[in-house]
Parts: structure tokens; C-alpha cells; sequence
């Protein structure tokens, strides 16, 4: 009990749970690249990891569930401890930052990305919820085409009865969402990222995202203890590369889709 | 005599700590940039005390460098922002004349404003007193050498122990966090063999108390760090940071 206490209860326990599942969606990040990226190799390559993921059944849940308990751990942790941070200082300083030695303006004022990690936080989540609705719960009003997603990009496996079917795909025993069905990820996706504006959100989405790693990135290794003067500036640099490399890889889908390498 | 300045400043004043406090302005003429900023205060407060004025109240001390008395916000900075200086330490010099210069105390809802640029840095203590020492036996010299100390580990637990308790750390960060006071406490003492047999009990107890006064936490922007006039590396903070997790873990497996 006092084990817990001292992690849900304390600023540095708080800062752990953070830190932990900040790593922990950071994994997510990375495999849902590496998954996507799949669309560069073509309609079988992405269907077919789609339809390999949908199969695992019980393991999808856990892994939903995980993610969904971390992202709710990251959320409640940065609420809490951004509400004690405003309370922590209620009078505000009367200017900006003019030191004497203006030179080391930088070094005193804090990055515009640690500043704002709650906002760019928030932002994430309502996009992340944006993003689910539409390509997982496929929610026709918000995909900007009126259609429904469910109904329209499937994987017949008979297909040459009718031509509704663009791209038929081996897929494993058992896949699919009916049992013969199997959704047609790539030309949802082709489909969803037509639309300019859901391209344009998509892409500040990420942006935001990206920018929130650069602090995160390197934080996280600073609130579980483990950087020092050495390796510090790697692990900034670390931060930095990673979320430029997350960026390019996650923009590179709608910007395919819209300039038509991915059709 | 260096040069003269004419300067004016942006003071807060407030009467009490129930007061709302305000801005008041004042000429400072005939600054000698040789004068250290505490002594042209001093020179202003002269003027103020014989018109018949209250003199803006500030905490000195030691006036050089090493007690941690001295707390003001400079020109938005904590101690004025030249590097690794305490207010009493910097020097008019480093002002152009004619310059307006805003000073205003700490901000912090755990250190309340006494009066004018003097806090209540209480805070600070209670949290030394929550685990920052260590229990020997006092009145006779303990033998030399009977507890060695590797020169590298007295080394980073010297650069710790160079923390003045001021709270530049605390008005500096966005978040008005402790956090760089706590990890040179800390640290400072689970370096050295002395300060082992309370290092769990005092990692745990010092961020208790930490917590309990209301300070932020930390964000690790480095702001803390920047304007530290003993320059305490933000390395103690993930010192620090490892020590209570460390703690967590052995009270939850040694009970």
C-alpha cells in the first residue's frame, strides 16, 4: 500500500507514472509507423497485417486495454500534477525574461515545448479520439465523404462477381470481421485521406505530437533518474531526431495519398 | 569611483502578507557601478528614509555570496541573471544608465510575501528538518580517516552541498518547483558513507514534506539550473529521482 501511495500520491511518483507510460505509448507510436508504413508496399502487404492484428483476438483487447489504461494513466497524472503546478505560483511575474546576461535568455526561459505539453497533450487526445472514430468505429458523418466505411471497403473473398471488391487479398484462417470479410484498410485509407481537411488535421495532428516528444523524449529519462551531463545532450538530440524521423513518417501517408504515389 | 548611473526602478511593495501589494516607482541617481545591487537598494532606501518614506524592505545578509539571504527578482530573473551570482554579488556595472529595472520578490505560494521583497522561505527548512541531516554522536572528534570517502563521490557530493537554500530554484521555475533545493539535499547526503544509514527515510520523508508545502513539480525545463547562483546541476534532480524510487522499492522489501 505505502509502495502505491508513494507512486499515485507524490510529485516523483507522478512524474514515474509519466514517464513510464509516456514510453509505454511511445512503443504504440512506433509500431503503428511501422505498421502504416505498410501502405508504401502495396493493398496486400497492409490488409494483410490489418486482418493479422483483428485475428489475435484476446491479445487485441489486451493490448487496447493497455493503451487505453496508459493513456488514461499519462492523462490523469499530467491533469493532476499541471493542476498543482498553477497552484504552486498564483501571482504571476510582472514581465518577460530580460536578464542582465542576455545572451543566456534560452537557459532561463523554458522551451516552448516544455511550456506546453498539456496543451499539446490535450490536443493529441481529442485527435487521437477523432482519429479512432474515424477509421475504427468508421463513424460515417465525420469522414467528410458521407460514406460509411463499414459498408463500403471490405476484402470479398469471392471475388469477379461482382467488381465492388478493388484489391483481393490472401488472408489468414478465421480473419475478418463477418468471418469472410476482412476490412479493406488501404483503400479506407486511400479513401479517408483524400479529403484535404482530414489530411490537414491529421498532419497538425501529428505535428503537435511530434513537438510534444521533443520535451517528452528526453524528460521521461530525466523523471525515472536516468540521465546525467554525459548522455543528456544525446538523449535531447535523441528527442529531437526521433520526433522529426515520427513526423516525416507519419505525414509521408496523407501526403502520398494526396499527391497520388498512393492510390 | 567607476562611473555614475541613473536608474529607475520598478519595485513591488506590499505592506503585509495580507496586503494586495502594487508596483511603486523610483529614481536611483548617482549609482556608482562599483556598488553591488543590494548597496544602491540601500542608497535608495537612504533617500526614502529621510523623506520620510518606508524603505523598501529586502533580505542581506552575509553580502557575499555564500549565505543565501539575499531574494529578489530582477529584471524577471532570480538574482538578477548573471551566472552563478547571488544578488548581493551583482555589480551596477553590468546596468546601462537610464535603464529601468523591474524588482519584485519571489513568486511562490510557498513562500508567502512578509513585506515588500522579503519571502517566508520557512518551507525550506521544514523540509531539511523532514530528513536533510544526519544523526551522530556529538562532542568528541571522530578518528581521521576510520570512514574513507572516494574523492570522486566527496567531489559530486561537494558540488550538491554548495546549495545556499536561497529558492532562486523555486522562483525561477515555471512550476515553482523545489525540486533542484530537494535533489542538492539529498543527494549531497546519500553521497557521502555518513549520510547512508537515513538515506531511504530521508529520500521519502524530504519529498513528503516537499509536497505538503505546495511547491510544483517538475517539468525538467532546466530553468532551475540556469539561474542557480551555485550552478547545481539539474543531474541531481535525476539523482534525486532515483534515490526515492530506490527507496520506495527497499521500504516495500525490508518491512
Amino acid at each position: 500500500m505505502d509502495f502505491l501511495r508513494g507512486i499515485f500520491n507524490t510529485s516523483l511518483g507522478r512524474k514515474y507514472i509519466m514517464a513510464i507510460t509516456g514510453v509505454g505509448l511511445f512503443g504504440f507510436i512506433i509500431g503503428h509507423l511501422m505498421g502504416n508504413l505498410l501502405v508504401f508496399v502495396g493493398p496486400a502487404a497492409l490488409n494483410q497485417y490489418a486482418a493479422k492484428l483483428h485475428s489475435m483476438g484476446p491479445l487485441l483487447w489486451v493490448a487496447r486495454l493497455g493503451l487505453l489504461g496508459m493513456a488514461g494513466l499519462h492523462i490523469w497524472s499530467a491533469i493532476k500534477l499541471t493542476t498543482e503546478n498553477r497552484e504552486a505560483r498564483v501571482v504571476e511575474y510582472e514581465e518577460g525574461v530580460n536578464p542582465v546576461d542576455g545572451h543566456r535568455r534560452d537557459d532561463i526561459v523554458a522551451r516552448f515545448a516544455a511550456r506546453t505539453m498539456i496543451f499539446s497533450g490535450l490536443i493529441i487526445a481529442a485527435f487521437a479520439f477523432y482519429h479512432l472514430a474515424h477509421y475504427t468505429w468508421k463513424v460515417p458523418q465525420i469522414n467528410g465523404l458521407e460514406v460509411d466505411f463499414e459498408e463500403e471497403f471490405f476484402v470479398h473473398e469471392m471475388d469477379g462477381e461482382n467488381n465492388q471488391t478493388a484489391f483481393v487479398t490472401p488472408l489468414p484462417e478465421g480473419a475478418g470481421k463477418e468471418g469472410e470479410h476482412a476490412a479493406d484498410v488501404y483503400r479506407m485509407v486511400v479513401a479517408g485521406f483524400k479529403v484535404r481537411w482530414v489530411s490537414g488535421f491529421y498532419v497538425i495532428a501529428i505535428g503537435l505530437l511530434c513537438f510534444h516528444l521533443s520535451h517528452g523524449l528526453s524528460a521521461m529519462f530525466q523523471s525515472l533518474g536516468l540521465n546525467n551531463k554525459k548522455y543528456g545532450p544525446l538523449l535531447d538530440k535523441f528527442a529531437i531526431g526521433a520526433s522529426i524521423l515520427i513526423f516525416l513518417g507519419y505525414i509521408s501517408i496523407p501526403v502520398g495519398v494526396l499527391v497520388g504515389v498512393v492510390k | 569611483m567607476g562611473k555614475e548611473l541613473n536608474l529607475r526602478l520598478k519595485v513591488w511593495r506590499q505592506d503585509n502578507a495580507g496586503d494586495l501589494g502594487r508596483f511603486e516607482e523610483y529614481e536611483a541617481e548617482g549609482i556608482d557601478t562599483d556598488m553591488s545591487f543590494l548597496e544602491m537598494l540601500d542608497v535608495v532606501n537612504e533617500g526614502l528614509i529621510e523623506e520620510g518614506k518606508e524603505p523598501i524592505a529586502f533580505d542581506s545578509d552575509c553580502r557575499e555570496g555564500i549565505c543565501g539571504t539575499c531574494s529578489m527578482v530582477i529584471g524577471g530573473v532570480p538574482h538578477g541573471g548573471q551566472q552563478g551570482t547571488t544578488a548581493c554579488q551583482l555589480h551596477m556595472r553590468h546596468f546601462n544608465d537610464g535603464a529601468t529595472i523591474t524588482i519584485e520578490p519571489w513568486r511562490a505560494t510557498a513562500f508567502p510575501v512578509h513585506r515588500d521583497l522579503v519571502v517566508d522561505r520557512t518551507a525550506f527548512d521544514r523540509i531539511q528538518q523532514a530528513g536533510g541531516f544526519i544523526s551522530v554522536r556529538t562532542g568528541s572528534v571522530p578518528d581521521a580517516n576510520a570512514t574513507p570517502v572516494p574523492k570522486e563521490e566527496s567531489d559530486l557530493a561537494m558540488d550538491a552541498a554548495q546549495c545556499i537554500g536561497c529558492g532562486a530554484c523555486v522562483a525561477a521555475c515555471k512550476n515553482a518547483s523545489a525540486m533542484l533545493f530537494v535533489a542538492a539535499k539529498v543527494s549531497h547526503l546519500s553521497l557521502v558513507p555518513q549520510g547512508q544509514p537515513e538515506r531511504e527515510r530521508r529520500a521519502l520523508a524530504m519529498v513528503e514534506q516537499m509536497d505538503e508545502e505546495g511547491f510544483g513539480n517538475c517539468t525538467v525545463t532546466g530553468s532551475c539550473e540556469a539561474v542557480c547562483p551555485k550552478e547545481i546541476s539539474l543531474d541531481f534532480i535525476a539523482r534525486l529521482n532515483r534515490e526515492y524510487g530506490r527507496a520506495l522499492i527497499k521500504r516495500e522489501t525490508s518491512s
